[in-house]
């Protein structure tokens, strides 16, 4: 059994649905990350496990324990808000101590536990500093640490990064995940952000329209979507209508090209998708697949440069590294693209 | 010529605010014939009445003020956390006292809570006390109510709620230990406002026959000629004292000077 049980969980205003029959098995320690647009559900079922908002189907399990009749107050649950939600008018220590002091703990256990806390945000000195006095991602590791202070059962976390700019976003997500992982704590932590839900989860919920639409590890997530909608989601994938020649072999015609996927494939009209990275500009060696395009656009993004080619119908985004003695091609240019037929993803809608 | 007329105009504001106060302190003080003196403060605070009366009043002031923020504090925040469509209609009903006179609404009282009503009020002193101070409330309920709610809306109350209650508190703990100190400036803004009109108030007061200062003041005010003048000096120091503190404690508190 797993320690988190989320079964059958929906949620309803009114006549509408924003989360539909949502299940998840989350084992003790792991970091399970939802993954998915604004609106579509994520924050929503958080929100339900918190308790915050009262589940219209479905139950809620923490280690066997139904959290259907308790409180917020009384689930154990450790939460981080994107809008950091530390309390104005105490300082950093009191601010960590305070879920210690509604427990009723003994001032010395709390003195301890919020110097350890302090300590493993790397924030040891800052004790006696208000919320204002801080930077924001100073204030979201007090937060982190108020949360994590009360030992949770598990800890929810709220987009804890929207809030920051881009280098502490990074430097962040990186301490978090250490953080939970020398805790050992089950986490839950809400983006929108595929970047973070991909360096940080042992497993990611793709969600769309109040359902999920996958879950898998961050590998699984990237280089087997399940869904159309996860595939454009996650990462940049060229979306290729094909028609399947041999179902057996996998044998394929995207727009007059053939290629052999090697593997069985349903009859008729295919989907299929190829990420930037499995496309050479040129010949290589493995991808026996060669097709001929012009260049559309040119993305500088630093060490890795995106282009599009378009082939037939579709437009085909590929990757290049940078390098200083070989520009890349110029619009117009015709080029020639390389594809392993294996890297081409059959995509379910 | 812009600044000019600005000048002109602020000379003005001040002189139809300031002159009549200094007319006022300029007689306070006239009392002994041919010198200024504080004799007339001196007869006032002799007075035992004025004791008696304005620390009556000062009592009520703050019993008012209790009475108050337990009032407000939870509704504003129930509202504002739970029942935001209700606000307008909350706001409305808290601005009634601005446009029903206290004469209207005491003779409501003593219509309901008379000696021969099912509750006998006024049939006792503490009942009639009692009904002087939900009186006062209510006069004071439009700045009090709009002094917390003000104070609420530069924090925010739904994500500090769900953090304390994530972190084991009950609806108690939230507004005693979250709530209430964040809004602890515009709460003793509101408190300050009310201690001034009940320290001034009369109506009330007076037709529940209750010893206040009011009623003092106009009883001095309809038998003297300089004692009147320097209780009118005195409660309009008091008033002018009550908004310092609110501008002191303002400033003076420490988790909001970020938002200065």
């Amino acid at each position: 059994m797993a320690f988190l049980d989320i079964e059958h969980l929906e949620k309803s205003y009114g006549a509408t649905k924003v989360v539909k029959d949502f299940n998840l098995a989350v084992d003790k320690g792991e970091f399970v990350s939802f993954l998915g647009p604004s609106g579509c559900g994520k924050t929503t079922t958080l929100r339900m496990v918190a308790g915050f908002e009262t589940p219209s189907v479905g139950a809620i399990r923490i280690d066997g324990r139904d959290m259907a009749r308790l409180r917020p107050n009384q689930r154990n649950i450790g939460m981080v808000f994107q809008a950091y939600a530390l309390f104005p008018n105490l300082t950093v220590a009191q601010n960590v101590a305070f879920g210690l002091k509604v427990a009723g703990e003994s001032r010395k256990v709390i003195d301890e536990r919020v110097a350890e806390m302090l300590e493993t945000i790397g924030l040891p000195d800052l004790g006696n500093r208000y919320p204002f006095q801080l930077s924001g991602g100073q204030q979201q590791r007090v937060a982190l640490a108020r949360a994590l202070a009360v030992r949770p059962q598990v800890l929810l976390l709220d987009e804890p990064l929207s809030a920051l700019d881009a280098k502490i976003r990074v430097s962040l997500r990186g301490e978090i995940r250490a953080i939970q992982k020398k805790l050992g704590i089950t986490t839950i932590y809400v983006t929108h952000d595929q970047e973070e839900a991909l360096s940080m989860s042992d497993r990611i919920v793709v969600m769309h329209q109040g359902i999920a639409d996958q879950v898998g590890t961050p590998f699984e997530i990237y280089n087997r979507p399940r869904t159309r909608f996860v595939a454009n989601f996650v990462g940049t994938l060229t979306l290729l209508e094909a028609e399947v020649l041999d179902p057996a072999s996998g044998h394929v015609s995207i727009g007059g090209v053939e290629a052999t996927l090697g593997r069985r494939l349903p009859k008729g009209a295919v989907t299929l998708a190829v990420r930037p990275e499995m496309v050479s500009l040129g010949p290589a060696p493995g991808r026996e697949t060669e097709v001929t395009g012009r260049i559309v656009d040119v993305d500088f993004l630093g060490s890795v440069i995106r282009l599009r080619a378009q082939i037939g119908q579709s437009v085909l985004a590929f990757d290049t590294f940078n390098s200083s003695d070989a520009p890349p091609p110029k619009v117009g240019a015709m080029v020639t693209l390389s594809l392993a037929a294996r890297d081409l993803l059959l995509i379910g809608e | 010529m812009k600044r000019l007329f600005a000048w002109a105009t602020l000379i003005f504001g001040m002189g139809y605010f300031i002159l009549p106060l200094v007319g006022l302190t300029e007689f306070s003080l006239s009392m002994r014939r041919g010198e200024y003196s504080f004799d007339a403060y001196a007869a006032v605070l002799a007075d035992p009445r004025f004791r008696e009366t304005f620390s009556y009043s000062v009592v009520m002031a703050l019993l008012t003020i209790v009475f108050g923020v337990l009032l407000v504090v939870p509704t504003a925040y129930w509202v504002r956390l739970k029942l935001p469509g209700l606000r307008p209609y909350v706001e409305f009903v808290t601005l009634l006292p601005l446009v029903i006179p206290a004469i209207v609404i005491v003779f409501g009282y003593i219509r309901l809570y008379n000696t021969s009503s099912w509750l006998p009020l006024t049939g006792s002193l503490t009942g009639t006390n009692l009904l002087l101070m939900f009186g006062y409330a209510t006069l004071s309920l439009p700045y009090m109510y709009r002094a917390v709610d003000t104070g609420l809306r530069t924090i925010d109350v739904a994500t500090l709620t769900e953090a304390a209650q994530s972190l084991g508190a009950g609806w108690v703990t939230i507004l005693a230990r979250v709530i209430m100190p964040n809004v602890l400036v515009a709460v003793l803004s509101g408190a300050f406002v009310t201690f001034a009109i009940v320290i001034g108030e009369f109506t009330l007061a007076a037709l529940l026959n209750r010893p206040a200062f009011g009623p003092y003041l106009q009883l001095m005010g309809a038998n003297r000629a300089y004692e009147p003048m320097a209780l009118a000096v005195i409660a309009f120091g008091i008033t002018w004292a009550c908004m310092g503190l609110i501008q002191l404690v303002t400033r003076f508190s420490k988790h909001t000077k970020a938002a200065r």
